[in-house]
């Protein structure tokens, strides 16, 4: 329970940083691209007896690839294609999991994750990921934040558009790699996605809307273990659950507090 | 717009000046389709550039070029002597639509204070002179009460004002502004007036894409843009009927008031260029 814990607050943060960049580049697309890409890669690697999480790598670069290929080529509304494209890795995968009678109960690890399970090895692993993706955003503060803002001020600014994109996709990709095992392929998505939401709904700075998500998370996290505990239900859904109720709960109240405020407090006018 | 200096004539190849921008037989567009074709431009230091043209003339398309965002389709193009967009420093640049999502929680002086991480890189910090800078763009742009509000609270007008006040503050050598007015206020667009002035005088070089004929006039050089190069020329020589007419397709013209700054432009998407006559306006 101790370890599933360290393992859902791990990927709380890794994800609340990289989710705010998600969030704010609109790049939830490319999240569930990741999240449908992870799982033929990972049933890939199963039958082939290799780590799970060397399938899931080479299933996000597949779907990056693949995404910014029909992007490039279509020239006709690309948003089907893509779809079909996500469908497509899906069926694959639950194709290659279920054909393989030796780990037909797998699957339900791999889309919802178990947390429960999580071995002492990959929270180690985990831990140092999500390090290093801290690390390198923090580094990359600057460009990421010029990005999110205006691409082409980024590349005007003489930080390469192309290059921060880039290394922004791969720190989502690394995260969503890493997270799988505990809240599954799936549900990556929703923790990628919830808490950085909620976080913009309320934030009025950058690393105040990274720390609400955090935070977020972390509390999702805690509260989805305990409920999951009592009422027996799946640990890595129920997460992802709360962190879902807690955005609309923000919203909500964001959306009533907005009202009352238009009211009685207009902004003050620039002299000319 | 003219700096209250002389601007310093053209002095090619004399004691190494550097040309903010120069253009020969350049072509612009995307994914190698151009734009505009046959451009032969030169703009020197401390001088003032202005765009006219309708909407999809290609003035944004030439202004992104020259910011090296779009490679050039074809013919040469260099700013101050180099490919564009390698001397970032000493860039500044305004795009017309702002993608930024109204989610971005940033407060107004957050986006004022981007204009310095072209000067600091990654990691190093602000320096006193960047702060003086950042207050600086945000006072002359009648801003600095604003710093702490969320950019997503400020009405289109005061956006625009905070996003002046960055290219204010970035202090750059060439200044790109694509219709920097839009949205502006009466007392905005005053305050825009002085602050670019200033820029000028200081030495930058400034290059603007506006429909406004009677700001234009203003400019050391107008460039008269329809898919093509109608005129490039001093505003009040560049300005005349036939060639507004040959650019926007229409004029509405008050037949009292011959100058040129007296036209007003209206565009027509399709059809045949026209000039329609319209009585002076009665005194009150």
């Amino acid at each position: 329970m101790l370890r599933a814990l360290a393992a859902g607050i791990l990927v709380s943060v890794g994800c609340a940083i990289v989710g705010t960049f998600v969030v704010l580049r609109g790049l939830a697309f490319i999240g569930d691209a990741l999240a449908h890409g992870v799982l033929p890669g990972v049933a890939a690697a199963m039958l082939l007896g290799l780590p799970g999480i060397l399938g899931a790598a080479v299933g996000a670069a597949v779907m990056i690839g693949g995404v910014s290929l029909v992007t490039q080529r279509s020239r006709l509304s690309s948003d089907s294609a893509i779809g079909l494209l996500f469908v497509g890795m899906l069926a694959l995968g639950v194709v290659m999991v279920s054909g393989s009678s030796s780990f037909s109960g797998d699957l339900i690890a791999i889309l919802f994750g178990q947390i429960l399970g999580v071995s002492a090895e990959s929270l180690v692993l985990q831990a140092v990921v999500t390090a290093a993706v801290a690390v390198v955003a923090f580094v990359a503060a600057r460009p990421f934040l010029l990005l999110c803002f205006d691409p082409e001020l980024a590349q005007v600014s003489g930080f390469s558009a192309r290059r921060y994109h880039a290394l922004m996709l791969l720190l989502v990709a690394t995260v969503v790699v890493v997270s799988f095992q505990s809240v599954g392929t799936l549900l990556v998505f929703g923790m990628l996605l919830a808490p950085a939401a909620s976080g913009a709904l309320i934030a009025s700075r950058l690393p105040t809307m990274m720390a609400i998500a955090i935070a977020i998370g972390v509390v999702s996290t805690y509260v989805g273990l305990w409920v999951s505990y009592a009422f027996n239900t799946a640990a890595g859904a129920t997460i992802v659950l709360v962190a879902t109720v807690i955005f609309f709960g923000v919203l909500t109240a964001v959306n009533v507090r907005g009202g009352l405020e238009a009211r009685t407090e207009p902004l003050p006018e620039t002299g000319a | 717009m003219r700096a209250t200096t002389i601007a310093t004539p053209q002095t090619a190849g004399a004691t190494g000046a550097e040309t903010p921008i120069e253009a020969q037989g350049l072509a612009v567009g995307y994914g190698g389709r151009p734009v505009v074709t046959g451009i032969d431009l030169v703009v020197g230091g401390q001088t003032s550039l202005a765009l006219v043209g309708t909407n999809g003339s290609g003035k944004s398309t030439l202004l992104k070029s020259i910011m090296g965002l779009i490679p050039p389709v074809s013919g040469r193009l260099e700013v101050f002597n180099a490919a564009p967009g390698s001397s970032a420093v000493r860039l500044a640049y305004l795009s017309q639509a702002h993608t930024a999502g109204f989610v971005l929680p940033l407060r107004a002086i957050d986006v004022v204070r981007m204009a310095r991480f072209s000067a600091r890189g990654l990691a190093r910090p602000f320096t006193s002179e960047d702060h003086d800078l950042v207050a600086w763009g945000m006072r002359t742009m009648g801003v600095e009460a604003l710093g702490s509000h969320p950019l997503r609270s400020l009405s289109g007008g005061q956006q625009q004002r905070v996003f002046l006040a960055q290219v204010l503050a970035r202090r750059a050598d060439l200044i790109v502004l694509d219709e920097p007015t839009a949205g502006l206020d009466a007392g905005g667009r005053e305050r825009y007036l002085q602050a670019f002035a200033g820029e000028l005088e200081r030495g930058a070089t400034l290059v603007t894409s506006t429909h406004d004929i009677a700001e234009a006039v203003e400019y050391d050089q107008v460039l008269l843009l329809a898919r093509r190069v109608v005129a490039l020329g001093p505003g009040r020589e560049v300005l005349t009927a036939d060639r507004l007419l040959e650019t926007f397709g229409i004029l509405l013209r008050d037949p009292h008031k011959e100058h040129a700054q007296r036209f007003v432009v209206a565009e027509v998407a399709h059809g045949q260029p026209q000039v329609i006559d319209v009585g002076p306006e009665q005194a009150p």
